[in-house]
């Protein structure tokens, strides 16, 4: 194996494979100091470099050629270099050039959270919340598309798509033919199909978990409740589709599965991709071998009220009279 | 009378044609090149000759050639742009439509000096006349022996073919036409890698400008030194400068890159001046992707010193009271003009041209638009001003390729240079509608002060 | 959106196939997807537009998915997606060409032909539309006519009346 590279991102170093890129080395650091990523999908060859929300600042190019890159580059495209110094969430310029890309994601975005099946576990929604601003400047009408029907098990919404081409990779390099693509150029450009036809083959349903945002949901949960309302499980089932391993995340709602999904990494990608039979044919208890609850960070509105420990309010621990109308959640607390 | 190596012979009669542009000394550089050198002694020539890529970002092209990847057993191509494009650009299509020889002798000189064995000329598809003049021009060059298998009895052999665009800004950037000559929708790649290594179906590729490919003939026949002497500095050799707008004469001009900006406009060997007896008001020197810059700058640095056309002398004084060469497209306003109406008509254009990839351009070159619309026909407000220059920041620098910069860099500048007349649009927006601004300031003699501290991090 | 039923099927000559061959030889084996969009401009100049059928046998000659070739035709600006008149003049809309005029002359053109840009007249000869540089700002203002994109320079209103005249007796 070849010699590892050192990089150091934020002041924290670590040894990497040489072709890693900055953004996986900063993966294998983990937390805060991971750059947001919309469009970059490591399961997707050639996927990123687009949105921008990943980029960083190069402070020392390498150990041999030690100059700074003059712009800021996409850390999910750099590869690193021995002795690379990396400035993400230490860079005022980088935390202002990233709220600017999230300013331009939101322009023409149409805010419709309140009734989108993605709000709750939206790229979008998240980076919105950390780097957007209250208020928008832009005082025009947004952009609007005509609606297209690409078929009875996947909704599209072209005016929530950000453009990340996640959906097309997954087309060409999952399933065996591709039929939506790309229309248009600049700002007009679309997800499409050009001459109706449904998306529809067995493993077309992963382009809704790839997706950042709500541009493609499943429409067999469309409406049905909100995220944080249903209980995430992991389960697995013995599916004979040779490519699919049948190994899913449940989402209940009461005694019913109200949707299936592709369990996901600590960075919101799929572990494995699944077969639409096992997307979308399986709602029952019955089809599956439960396993565990699914683990939900804490920072997500879906981990609130489920899984996590009590957290009481600092009023509480203040109040002995609170305390001890709180004890039997309190002592839940402790006992973690 | 300037030296000119490219346009010499343009307005002998039949001069597209082979046989009279061999009369004139034509493919004297490809039977030197094939018979008397190497292809590392042609590359170390075109180094010498210090010349600098013609397209637009002004990189020595003898440095880009040798960069070029030469694993065993891998095509290498050379790619010609031809995709001109840039508004206030038109010299290529003036070369190609009167001398095409010129082009393929070019190609093929440095096609033998990279050591390809196919290439191509990527035209904009607007051009489909030149393109059958370059047709004609190589089926010409391939019946009299200088193109196909074994050219003069070298044992090199070359193919070269002719692309037609479809109608994309974009496709002037190198890898956006990689991706469109592959057959794609023209997205630009993301870099690195770059052509060098892996360009056209993954091989190794040089993609170079038309003009910077006809001055290969002249370094060779002349001599690399020879080249290096004409011009100032580091701004070597001859450029094309096509000039337009309110000008007596608008065309295109080969230039000894040195000559001073004011007697390019005034002289009658040159542009002649100003059309209909009008004042300069301000100038896009390089293209419309780089900044304005108003008459009295224009003329001069902000020392007083004249300004000259070279790569350095249009850059001296940065963001702040430069320009750049860009692609050498002069566009000249006269007193009449409206800058901002101007800037709007410019960030359309990026705006209809992004390709739609990365977010900031995508987005931010509509919102542009969209604002410069708002205050050139009256519905500005005072903080649309600071509001452009924010946006455009947001852009510049945080994109793939260079058009996010192309895009960013005209409102900057035209805000830099021309703020009050942005101002009088949302101060008088009904006079704004009727009337012109006109010449205000613009022209008078620049008032010495106290060095600008230089403010981009360019 | 476009439906299936909505389109009409389309035949290609053994010409126009023999000319697509011609283009194919230019790039190595298996790159044949790189004859795109020539291929394109020639369907185009055959059919005076850029139809979905006419783009699948486009596909199918390739050996690419459909998708593929309607992701490039919607990209560039030269493939007619929607049938146009037989004419189309394209008047270059960009900066330096409007320092000499060029918006008077897509006014004036406006007014002879009687339709807005983009639109065909009633007698299926003419459209005109505004495309961005066409790379003769020295000339300008200037127009195009495909498919061989025959240029007009240094337009003047009489002068367009003139070309629009002889074309309506071509």
């Amino acid at each position: 194996m070849a010699d590892l590279m050192k990089v150091t991102i934020d002041g924290i170093t670590v040894e990497v494979a040489p072709g890693t890129s900055i953004l996986n080395a900063a993966r294998q650091i983990g937390g805060d100091i991971v750059p947001p990523a919309m469009c970059y999908y490591s399961k997707l060859e050639g996927s990123g470099g687009k949105c921008r929300t990943c980029i960083v600042k190069v402070s020392k190019g390498s150990e041999k050629d030690p100059r700074p890159m003059p712009k800021l580059v996409a850390s999910c495209r750099t590869t690193v270099m021995d002795g690379m110094e990396v400035q993400n969430i230490t860079s005022p310029e980088v935390l202002e050039a990233r709220s600017g890309v999230v300013e331009m994601l939101l322009i023409n975005h149409p805010l419709d959270c309140p009734v989108c099946d993605q709000a709750g576990e939206c790229d979008l929604q998240n980076l919105g919340y950390e780097h957007g601003l209250q208020k928008t400047r832009y005082e025009f009408e947004r952009r609007t598309f005509d609606r297209i029907d690409i078929g009875d098990k996947i909704q599209l919404h072209m005016n929530r798509c950000i453009l990340c081409y996640r959906c097309v990779f997954t087309a060409d390099q999952i399933t065996n033919k591709r039929v939506h693509g790309i229309l248009n150029r600049g700002d007009h450009s679309e997800i499409s199909t050009y001459i109706q036809t449904a998306v529809d083959n067995d493993f077309s349903g992963n382009v809704i978990d790839v997706c950042p945002v709500g541009a493609l949901t499943d429409k067999t949960f469309r409406f049905k409740n909100r995220v944080w309302f249903t209980k995430p499980v992991d389960a697995h089932r013995n599916c004979d589709h040779e490519k699919c391993n049948g190994q899913v995340t449940l989402w209940y709602k009461g005694a019913d599965v109200l949707r299936v999904t592709a369990r996901k990494d600590q960075f919101g990608e799929v572990e494995s991709f699944i077969c639409n039979t096992c997307r979308f044919e399986k709602k029952a208890t019955s089809d599956w071998n439960i396993e565990q609850p699914t683990h939900i960070p804490d920072t997500s509105v879906i981990a609130s009220n489920h899984y996590e420990t009590f957290k009481p309010l600092p009023v509480i621990m203040e109040n002995l009279a609170l305390q001890k109308a709180n004890q039997v959640e309190l002592e839940k607390t402790s006992k973690f | 009378m300037g030296r000119k190596l490219l346009l010499e012979h343009i307005n002998v009669p039949g001069i597209n044609t082979l046989e009279v542009y061999r009369q004139k000394g034509g493919y004297r550089a490809v039977e030197k090149a094939l018979k008397t050198l190497t292809p590392d002694e042609v590359v170390e020539e075109v180094k010498k000759s210090g010349l600098r890529g013609r397209g637009g970002a002004g990189f020595p092209t003898g440095m880009k050639w040798s960069f070029l990847a030469k694993p065993e057993g891998v095509a290498r191509y050379l790619v010609c742009n031809a995709d001109e494009s840039e508004p206030g650009t038109f010299k290529d299509r003036y070369l190609m439509t009167y001398i095409p020889h010129a082009l393929i002798e070019g190609m093929i000189v440095s096609s033998f000096a990279l050591g390809a064995n196919t290439s191509y000329i990527y035209v904009r598809g607007e051009m489909m006349p030149q393109i059958r003049i370059l047709e004609k021009a190589i089926a010409e060059a391939k019946a009299a022996g200088f193109l196909g298998k074994n050219i003069l009895g070298s044992g090199y052999d070359l193919e070269l073919y002719v692309q037609s665009g479809g109608g994309a800004y974009i496709c002037g950037e190198e890898t956006a036409l990689l991706e469109s000559l592959e057959g794609k929708r023209g997205n630009p790649r993301i870099k690195p890698p770059f052509p060098a290594i892996a360009g056209l179906y993954g091989c190794p590729t040089v993609v170079n400008n038309v003009e910077s490919i006809a001055a290969v003939v002249p370094i060779i026949n002349d001599g690399g030194d020879e080249y290096a002497k004409v011009g100032i500095g580091r701004s070597t050799g001859t450029k094309l400068i096509s000039a337009s707008g309110n000008l007596v004469k608008p065309g295109v001009y080969e230039i000894e890159l040195g000559l001073p900006v004011e007697e390019f406009i005034y002289s009658d060997e040159y542009c002649g001046g100003i059309a209909n007896g009008k004042r300069l008001k301000a100038t896009v020197a390089g293209g419309s992707s780089v900044p304005i810059l108003p008459a009295n700058l224009t003329l001069k640095y902000a020392n007083g010193e004249p300004r000259l056309m070279s790569y350095e002398s249009l850059a001296e004084g940065g963001f702040a009271t430069g320009t750049m060469m860009g692609s050498g497209g002069f566009i000249a306003f006269d007193e009449d003009q409206c800058i901002v109406r101007n800037t709007w008509n410019f960030s359309r254009f990026y705006h209809h041209e992004s390709c739609g990839q990365c977010s900031p351009c995508r987005e931010g070159t509509g919102w542009l638009e969209k604002v410069l619309h708002r205050l050139e026909f009256g519905h500005g407000k005072m903080s649309d001003i600071d509001l452009l220059v924010d946006v455009s920041k947001k852009i510049e620098g945080n994109t793939i390729c260079p058009l996010g910069d192309a895009a960013a860099w005209p409102v900057a500048s035209a805000i830099r240079h021309f703020r009050d007349e942005f101002e009088w649009h949302v101060k008088e927006p009904s006079k704004s509608q009727t009337s012109n601004y006109g010449l205000a300031n613009y022209a008078n003699p620049i008032e010495k002060k106290e060095e600008e501290v230089k403010q981009d991090n360019s | 959106m476009l439906k299936v039923e909505e389109t009409q099927p389309v035949e290609f000559s053994s010409a126009l196939i023999a000319s697509f061959d011609e283009i194919v030889k230019r790039y190595p084996a298996g790159k044949q997807k790189s004859a795109l969009l020539p291929i394109l401009h020639l369907v185009q100049a055959e059919f005076g537009w850029t139809s979905a059928p006419a783009m699948d046998k486009v596909a199918a000659y390739l050996n690419i998915e459909p998708i593929e070739v309607y992701e490039v035709a919607s990209f560039y600006t030269m493939y007619f997606l929607q049938p146009k008149g037989k004419y189309v003049l394209e008047v270059c809309r960009t900066g330096p060409c409007c320092l000499v005029g060029a918006e008077k002359i897509m006014d004036h053109i406006e007014q002879n032909l009687g339709v807005k840009e983009g639109e065909v007249t009633a007698d299926g000869l003419f459209s005109w539309r505004g495309v961005e540089c066409l790379a003769a700002c020295g000339f300008g203002p200037v127009l195009q006519i495909g498919p061989e994109y025959t240029f007009y320079e240094n337009l003047t209103p009489q002068s367009v009346d003139t070309l629009i005249d002889d074309l309506r007796k071509k």
